[in-house]
């Protein structure tokens, strides 16, 4: 019998995954051996992090590098994400410090979890492969189950860890199903063969494979939370611990839009008018349902997840304007979005004292007497969701709408457009919960070091952004 | 030989239970049992396609879903544990402390 | 032909002597103290009626839970193992990062305290 040839590995392509893997499996080790002091675990978790930020740039100028086989890649869309991975695990990680002190969460796990989350979050921003996107899937989800069920005695945080569980295991099936009938009528798992094959015309659009994209969209739609497949995110971002919800608004629903993008812009631009119809509805009842369904919320949380859910509308577009500006303005978006997100999240932490998380939106009433400062960064934040120039979130939104407009998509913009409008009313609601009603009750809050630490961050990242935003466009881009 | 059309029949047939499963069933653990007859059924139609092209990679595939499925089992289980120790029950119905 | 199976043959053979040396060595040397419990068709201390809803202890879980995750890592060993001859060095490398990671996992349950039964 003849060897076979190893095949060769290329260790720069994967040098994020690797060092992240390796400090995430010493996060797990160390904590055993240590007491109940768990600060080393944030320094070495943090050290890892910035090494793999750092190791993204192994491949130097010469991207884009395919490599085994062309199931991974490394360009500009991956090492991008992989920053947007790194800054925002980092901050989730620094908003948990004073937080899981505060509530007695004390597990070291919930490091070392981030970390390997990460890892499934850089594999699927980089996978060109219908299985590796699916290992990066997974790898993320079940991080994330164990996640949003970390405060193992609370049963708010069971059950959302369970019904993220449930949903999450279902829509993998939905997932795998549609992966398995594409690979089965194409006869490849290779984004780019899948690609090649179709635009040959080898490969008839037959109606098993568009079934296949019909359940990918179902798929995917799960996994980020798009109208009709957002019934667990209110619930699991209301659960789960605020530094995990912070986390799981931002990187996990990242590194699906990058796959999403992928998937359906690299591997199959060729059914384009099917999937950018189905895409196109998804996306305004997303937008509709989750301004509309925000409206009604009374908690913090849940109205962030609703907004969040509208969010995803807007994003969708990026994904459907499938050119160059298209994956720009995601990559865009998605940054300016996370500095958005950790910086009200930030705030929401330091509202809330131990057992008392303080999460209605009456709590926040007087907030902007008390506490000028702070109500004034909280509606930054929320004016920058909605879309207000010069804040990112204005930018983000322009840039998208533009790659839109430049495909041809006028109708979704001015739905856009409207929705921007509608959403307006409740973060001003939050806006005036803190400036024109009279507080009930002391204000005790938290204001520790680290905690405000990320929500400068969020500051900054949100006005910088929103002022100057051509370097970074000029790095999405070019 | 068995056409590839009815391995396709038999997965799809077995993704429908599963998914009628989830949504019908109450009891926790049975609504995971059902996802896990969805996955099967995915590795079924992976078996078969692989068989028909010739081919190696939906053998690799499916052995990924295995793998896979068995990591979700146990933080599944995990949970549930996790779960019935602060609450003694499985029903979903009564996992209502928030809204749907 | 036939000879091909010789290697089965000489194999069970010498299981069946090694079953039947074990039953014969216990019925000749072994003491015979009978007492009730023993007597039962499986004498392993759980009692034999009960009703098929009664409930395990939540410890039976955890030891599932860890027996299908490192069960079904062997998926990854049955083929390595068919090909493992011509996968030389490079396959017996990759199948030790592998199982090292597995370790980490293995070593990670056993200090945490997952293995004990108490």
């Amino acid at each position: 019998m003849e060897p076979i040839t190893a095949p060769i590995i290329d260790f720069t392509s994967l040098a994020p995954v690797l060092v992240l893997s390796v400090f995430a499996m010493m996060v797990l080790l160390v904590d055993l051996f240590i007491g109940r002091n768990k600060s080393v675990l944030v320094f070495i978790s943090l050290v890892g992090l910035l090494c793999a930020a750092v190791s993204a740039f192994a491949k130097g100028t010469e991207i884009p590098v395919s490599s085994f086989n062309g199931a991974y890649i490394v360009d500009r869309l991956s090492i991008f994400f992989t920053m947007i991975f790194c800054m925002s695990s980092a901050l989730a990680i620094l908003l948990a410090v004073e937080y899981n002190k505060r509530e007695g969460i004390r597990v070291g796990e919930y490091y070392s979890l981030i970390l390997f989350c990460t890892v499934g979050m850089i594999v699927l921003a980089s996978a060109t492969d219908l299985i590796m996107i699916f290992l990066g899937i997974e790898i993320v989800s079940i991080c994330l189950y164990v996640l949003a069920g970390i405060r193992r005695t609370d049963p708010k945080s069971n059950e959302a860890a369970l019904k993220y569980f449930l949903l999450g295991a279902f829509a993998t099936g939905f997932l795998l199903y549609g992966m398995t009938l594409l690979y089965g009528t194409t006869g490849s798992v290779k984004l780019a063969t899948i690609a090649q094959l179709l635009n040959s015309g080898e490969v008839l659009a037959q109606p098993l494979m568009l079934l296949g994209v019909v359940l990918l969209v179902i798929g995917f739609g799960f996994k980020v939370a798009a109208v009709p497949f957002h019934m667990w995110a209110p619930d699991v971002y209301q659960g789960a611990p605020t530094p995990v919800t912070a986390f799981m608004a931002v990187g996990p629903k990242a590194a699906a839009f990058a796959a999403f993008y992928r998937l359906f812009a690299e591997g199959i631009p060729e059914l384009a008018p099917t999937w950018q119809m189905t895409l196109s509805i998804v996306a305004v009842f997303s937008m509709f349902f989750g301004n509309l369904g925000a409206i009604m919320q009374t908690n913090i949380k849940r109205l962030l997840a609703f907004s969040s859910v509208s969010h995803v509308g807007y994003i969708l577009i990026a994904v459907i304007a499938k050119d160059t500006l298209g994956s720009a303005s995601l990559m865009f978006y998605m940054l300016s979005y996370a500095f958005m997100i950790f910086g009200i999240f930030g705030i929401i932490i330091i509202l809330g004292r131990k057992g008392h998380e303080n999460l209605e939106l009456e709590h926040y009433s007087g907030l902007g007497f008390k506490h000028p400062l702070l109500a004034l960064c909280m509606t930054m934040f929320m004016l920058s969701l909605g879309g207000m120039p010069p804040l990112a979130g204005f930018v983000a939104k322009f840039y998208i709408f533009q790659a839109a407009l430049n495909e041809g998509f006028l109708w979704l913009v001015i739905i856009a457009v409207l929705n921007s409008a509608i959403s307006f009313y409740y973060y001003l609601k939050v806006i005036v919960f803190m400036y024109m009603k009279e507080p009930i009750g002391e204000f005790k809050i938290s204001l520790t070091p680290i905690t405000l630490f990320v929500v400068a961050v969020g500051i900054i990242g949100t006005l910088e952004l929103g002022i100057f935003p051509g370097p970074i466009i000029f790095l999405a881009q070019y | 030989m068995v056409p590839l059309s009815h391995y396709l029949i038999l997965s799809a047939t077995l993704f429908s239970i599963g998914v009628l499963g989830v949504l019908i069933r109450r009891n926790a653990i049975v609504v995971f049992m059902c996802v896990e007859i969805m996955l099967n059924a995915v590795n079924i139609s992976l078996i078969a396609f692989d068989r028909h092209l010739n081919q190696h990679d939906g053998q690799i595939f499916s052995f990924m879903v295995m793998a896979v499925a068995a990591a979700e089992v146990s933080v599944g289980l995990a949970i549930i544990i996790a779960l019935f120790r602060n609450r003694p029950t499985v029903n979903l119905d009564e996992f209502n402390l928030m809204k749907w | 032909m036939l000879e091909q199976y010789l290697g089965v043959a000489i194999l069970m053979a010498i299981s069946c002597a090694i079953a039947i040396g074990m039953v014969t060595a216990t019925t000749l040397l072994g003491p015979k103290r009978s007492f009730p419990d023993k007597d039962e068709p499986f004498e392993c201390g759980e009692s034999q009626i009960v009703s098929p809803y009664q409930r395990f202890s939540v410890k039976f879980y955890l030891v599932a839970v860890l027996f299908i995750l490192f069960d079904i890592e062997a998926v990854f060993l049955f083929p390595w193992a068919v090909l493992y001859q011509r996968l030389g060095w490079f396959g017996l490398i990759e199948m030790i990062v592998f199982l090292l990671i597995l370790g980490v996992g293995l070593m990670y349950v056993w200090v945490r305290g997952g293995l004990d039964w108490e």
